[in-house]
């Protein structure tokens, strides 16, 4: 017994096997308890590791390679860490759901992405990214509407096709290499480092592959979309780690992120929907800091998917809970909530500003990291530009989710205060928040690299308190002026008005000639396949020229003339 | 297995077993089929079938612990030696074909019953067996004999054996007896292909036995007789395998035959003949000589790639399951045919493996079909709508059979379509790659519109009822063969140590060479 709680157990098989255990066990409770140990004896097992290495390889013969299930170095330790404690939290939020598909299928695929963390090589690595694929689905699916299947199928594609280029990516590199090990990659790698690359840019939700994000999460159940925010991107972001640090396109690719879906997140009014945009924008963040690839850089990404998994649990939490008293996340439909749900709406707000990046909350001092590791090395615009999109963080997530719900015109909605397991779930995920903002020390120990960046300088607090401040005031002089009159319209949309009018009218022009050039393109393409497939079709379909019955005399004839086709290349050879 | 259990084994063997397995495994089911047919009922009939094709698994894997131990078994009939008398010579090319026709006789024997009971006229259900045991008689002894001829009179006894087998279908659907027609008079004009190539063979070396006819060769160099005798011999082989443009006979024949029939012929007919093929290209003529370069390079790798790019297409268009799946085999010949024509050791390698792999998947995917045409008449892909919840075990089997069909990993047909796409790699053939992911592209496809049907739609409603409302037990006796090659299909992607050490032993034996 003492060998066995000696040997190094991989805590993913835990949430895995948790996982099955609840597909299995037909009692609710029992389904629960399952549901909530499994993090923490994962997490036993966690703290239990005191030594780096891979453990376990398995050798598979077929193809040649060495299985490692479990790697745990600096990298993965964290991610482990911050899968389990989301485990715990989506265990909890859960709590009041009886759906033994969505509980099981969340726990598989929370323990999918966690294997796929501390795997070591790139099979492992591709079997668990397809797997967090076909468990996740059902997040979406359980919705139960037309529209839901419809993303979820969507969703389902995108991510299936990511794991496919993976696979491929994997394949072509062992043909270089010789080896499946998931070490860094790089673009040196030609086609296979492509390859790989827009693989895990389709899960990290790369501009132009993003789309399946805001499509498909905002139309998960209210459990769903908290689990979905923390596992898949979040996995994304280690392969990226892992495999590309320092690949200096991730740097632009990163600034896009951050800043695009500032501009679209305040103009949509699903409040779920924003918070989606704002999960691409943090991502952006942190493919910055990959980018760089400096230790500061990869630091500061670890550190900020840590915060971040807290504190947009957190923020996806609170909105679960007003979908799930109301019936809505509309912010239009909303506001005033504060009245109803007070303990909500407070740790709304924590989450609201640990995003924001307030002095004393999480991002503060993971976002910091980044931003120096970007200064560090002297790109001056792209600082520039993350400062801007910090300052849209504000806007959209910081402002917009907590104002438009809990505060704004009262809706006039009176409603009871969340259920106590969500309150829960909430409340240890803003004390976490809140925790790593203030001992921030406890946090950077467990970061890949030694980290002796120091965030409380006087020069950063005012800096970033300038910021806020600033935002804030544009905000609150926008709402004095009167230039968006929230309490007559319908929708709701604020700030963004300026440009919302004129860049929707270009945008809606770019889009009508874009879709334009698409269906002459498509109906060029379509003219083109018809005549191809006519062709096929009249030789190839049942009733096609090759397909038909052949009377047997004709093929006898047939099998006489190959016959001499056959003497005639004996003969001539040489 | 490791050697020293090997080699207890065979010390337990009694002597005279180990001394005439090779004989066995073809006398046994050659003297039993008579002895099917005097039994007259169809149960009583089965169950001799059952117990014979048991016997000749058994007399199989004795074999296959022997040529693990010795490398490869001779076996010379009443003492005669080699040049004269009739021999059986067996080594790890033809222990690869022997397991999978032994293999699949028996799952297909267990999986026949319901089958026959209800797509055979009973009169008829013990004559059927007798044929079965006789076509597998005819397989097994094409794959063992070392003996040129031996090889044509055991084709026709499977060849005879089939048309009759295929020709039992016509109680279902009439067409079976246009199909089994149609399969005779070109089986006849390939096995007689086939023996006037033998004997112009016979005329140029004198001799019958195949390694003899390899050394004559040796001597007597190469002239317009051998080169005639070539072109005959595979062309003749070229029909019987359903080669490219020579395969018409067979999606009609897979279509109508009785469901069992179908099975059990996708898994090894066009299997023995493919091995007849590689056996007499490379092991009987000498795979260096200059004919054989030009029939391979020139004649067989275009209608190999022909094969896999158009009857995909062909497969892809069809409605018919069966006849889908039937031009999906004759794609499926293509790699392998493409594995030979690379003429590489690790293309050839690789086409057997493939072969090997085919078998089960091939064998699994008509087992799962005649299933639901038992449960539910399914005959066309619409058909299939809903089944995935009716009937979820047939269903699942039946996708990882699918799945191995694309070649989607960690099912067995990834492991061959790997090695194939390295071997052509190795040779440079890039476009043999491009071929291959292509066909595999749109295997996909049609793969996945069964998939889809299976489990995306809802089973139809049949007056206002849904399908489940008249749920028919599936037989457990014809899911279980199923289940089991499902199985394996999955196993032998994990280890495929056994298909793929067999079938680098063989051509490395082929080709000489080093390692594939």
């Amino acid at each position: 017994m003492t060998e066995f709680f000696a040997a190094p157990v991989n805590p993913a098989w835990i949430i895995l096997a948790a996982g099955l255990l609840i597909a299995a066990l037909p009692w609710h409770s029992a389904r629960k308890a399952v549901m909530l140990l499994s993090p923490v004896v994962a997490l036993f097992f966690w703290l239990k590791m005191n030594a780096f290495g891979t453990f376990a390889p398995i050798d598979i013969d077929t193809i040649g390679a060495g299985i490692q299930t479990f790697r745990f170095d600096g990298l993965s330790r964290i991610w482990g860490l911050i899968f389990i404690i989301a485990a715990f939290l989506n265990a909890l939020y859960a709590l009041h759901d009886r759906d033994r598909l969505q509980d099981a299928m969340s726990v598989l695929y929370g323990g999918a992405a966690m294997a796929a963390v501390f795997a070591g090589d790139l099979i492992t690595l591709f079997v668990f990214w397809e797997m967090t694929a076909f468990t996740s689905v059902f997040l979406i699916w359980r919705t139960g509407t037309a529209a839901a299947r419809n993303a979820g199928i969507r969703y389902l594609l995108m991510h299936i096709g990511s794991g496919v280029l993976l696979l491929a990516g994997a394949v072509l590199l062992h043909a270089q290499t010789g080896s499946w090990a998931f070490e860094h990659i790089g673009l040196e790698a030609g086609l296979a480092g492509w390859l790989i690359l827009i693989g895990f840019g389709i899960k990290a939700a790369f501009p132009l592959l993003h789309s399946w994000l805001q499509d498909a999460y905002p139309k998960a159940t209210i459990t769903g979309a908290v689990v979905l925010s923390a596992f898949t991107t979040k996995m994304a972001i280690y392969a990226l780690a892992r495999g590309y640090a320092g690949t200096e396109i991730l740097i632009y690719v990163g600034v896009i992120m951050a800043l695009f879906p500032v501009f679209f997140a305040v103009i949509e009014n699903d409040l779920r929907r924003v918070l989606s945009f704002s999960i691409n924008n943090q991502l952006g963040f942190m493919v910055v800091g990959i980018g760089i690839g400096t230790s500061l850089g990869i630091n500061g990404a670890a550190a900020h998917a840590f915060a971040d998994v807290l504190f947009k649990g957190l923020l996806f939490m609170s909105m679960g809970a007003v979908l799930y008293r109301t019936g809505t996340t509309k912010a239009s439909e909303l506001g005033g909530l504060f009245r109803s749900m007070p303990i909500t709406a407070f740790f709304c707000l924590i989450g609201a500003g640990s995003i924001s990046a307030f002095p004393f909350l999480s991002a503060f001092v993971t976002k910091a990291l980044i931003l120096a590791a970007v200064a560090d090395e002297g790109h001056w615009i792209i600082w520039l530009a993350l400062v801007f999109a910090s300052a849209g963080v504000l806007e959209h997530a910081g402002i917009k989710i907590p104002y438009f719900s809990f505060f704004a015109h009262d809706s006039g909605r009176r409603v009871k205060e969340a259920p106590w397991n969500m309150l829960v779930a909430m409340g240890i995920a803003a004390f976490l928040s809140i925790f790593i903002g203030v001992n921030h020390r406890w946090l950077y120990a467990l970061l890949p690299y030694a980290n002796d960046y120091e965030p409380y300088t006087l020069g950063h607090i005012v800096g970033q308190m300038q910021l806020l401040l600033a935002a804030i005031f544009a905000f609150a002089l926008l709402m004095r002026l009167g230039w968006y009159p929230s309490e007559k319209r319908m929708t709701i949309l604020d700030v963004d008005w300026f440009w919302r009018k004129p860049g929707k009218a270009l945008g809606q022009w770019v889009y009508a000639i874009i879709a334009r050039l698409w269906a002459h393109a498509l109906r060029g393409l379509d003219k083109a396949l018809s005549g191809v497939s006519a062709i096929l079709a009249t030789f190839l379909s049942p009733d096609g020229a090759f397909s038909r019955s052949f009377p047997a005399g004709a093929v006898a004839g047939w099998a006489a003339a190959f016959l001499t086709l056959a003497l005639l290349a004996v003969y001539m050879a040489g | 297995m490791s050697a020293l259990l090997i080699a207890d084994f065979l010390a337990w063997m009694p002597a005279w077993l180990l001394m005439q397995t090779a004989a066995l495994l073809v006398v046994t089911p050659l003297l039993s089929g008579p002895i099917a047919l005097i039994l007259s009922r169809g149960r009583l009939a089965w169950i001799w079938a059952v117990v014979i094709s048991l016997a000749t698994f058994a007399l199989t894997l004795i074999l296959y612990a022997q040529v693990l131990e010795h490398g490869s078994v001779q076996y010379a009939f009443g003492d005669w030696a080699p040049p004269l008398g009739i021999t059986y010579n067996i080594d790890a090319l033809n222990m690869l074909i022997l397991l999978i026709v032994a293999g699949m006789g028996v799952l297909s024997v267990f999986y026949g019953l319901p089958s026959v009971l209800k797509e055979i006229a009973p009169r008829d259900q013990a004559p059927f067996f007798a044929a079965f045991l006789l076509c597998l008689t005819g397989l097994l002894g094409v794959t063992i004999t070392g003996d040129a001829f031996n090889v044509f009179v055991f084709l026709e006894i499977s060849s005879i054996s089939t048309y009759i087998l295929i020709a039992m279908g016509g109680k279902q659907d009439r067409r079976a007896l246009t199909a089994s027609f149609s399969y005779l008079v070109l089986g006849t004009i390939g096995a007689t292909f086939f023996v006037i190539g033998i004997g112009l063979l016979y005329m140029a070396t004198g001799t019958l036995n195949m390694a003899d006819i390899t050394a004559q060769l040796h001597l007597r160099g190469d002239d317009r007789v051998v080169r005639a005798a070539f072109a005959f011999i595979v062309i003749g082989l070229g029909l019987k395998t359903a080669m490219f443009p020579l395969h018409t006979w067979l999606p009609n024949a897979y279509a109508y035959s009785p469901t069992v029939v179908g099975a059990f012929l996708a898994s090894t007919a066009t299997k023995v003949a493919f091995y007849a093929m590689v056996r007499f290209t490379l092991g009987v003529f000498l795979p260096d000589s200059p004919f054989n370069h030009a029939f391979l390079g020139f004649v067989l790798t275009p209608m190999a790639v022909a094969a896999m790019i158009i009857c995909s297409v062909q497969a892809l268009y069809q409605t018919d399951l069966r006849k889908l799946l039937a031009y999906s085999s004759v794609a499926q010949l293509g790699y392998m045919l493409l594995g030979l024509s690379i003429g590489t050791a690790a293309g050839v390698s690789a086409g057997l493996l493939h072969l090997f792999n085919h078998a089960l998947l091939k064998g699994g995917l008509f087992m799962g079909l005649g299933i639901f045409a038992l449960t539910y008449g399914v005959r066309q892909v619409q058909d299939l709508r809903g089944l995935g919840k009716t009937m979820p075990v047939t269903a699942a089997a039946f996708t990882v059979c699918g799945l191995s069909l694309i070649g989607a990993p960690f099912f067995a047909g990834f492991v061959s379509k790997y090695y194939l796409i390295t071997a052509a790699l190795e040779h440079g053939w890039w476009w043999a790659v491009i071929a291959i992911l292509a066909s595999s592209v749109l295997a996909i496809f049609y793969v996945g519109r069964m998939l889809e049907a299976m489990y995306l739609h809802p089973a139809p409603k049949t007056k206002g009822r849904s399908k489940k409302a008249r749920t028919t037990k599936a037989p457990v006796l014809a899911i279980a063969p199923l289940v089991v090659l499902a199985v394996a299909n999955i196993w032998f992607f994990f280890d495929a140590s056994l298909p793929k050490g067999l079938a680098d032993a063989a051509a490395m034996a082929l080709l000489g060479g080093g390692a594939p």
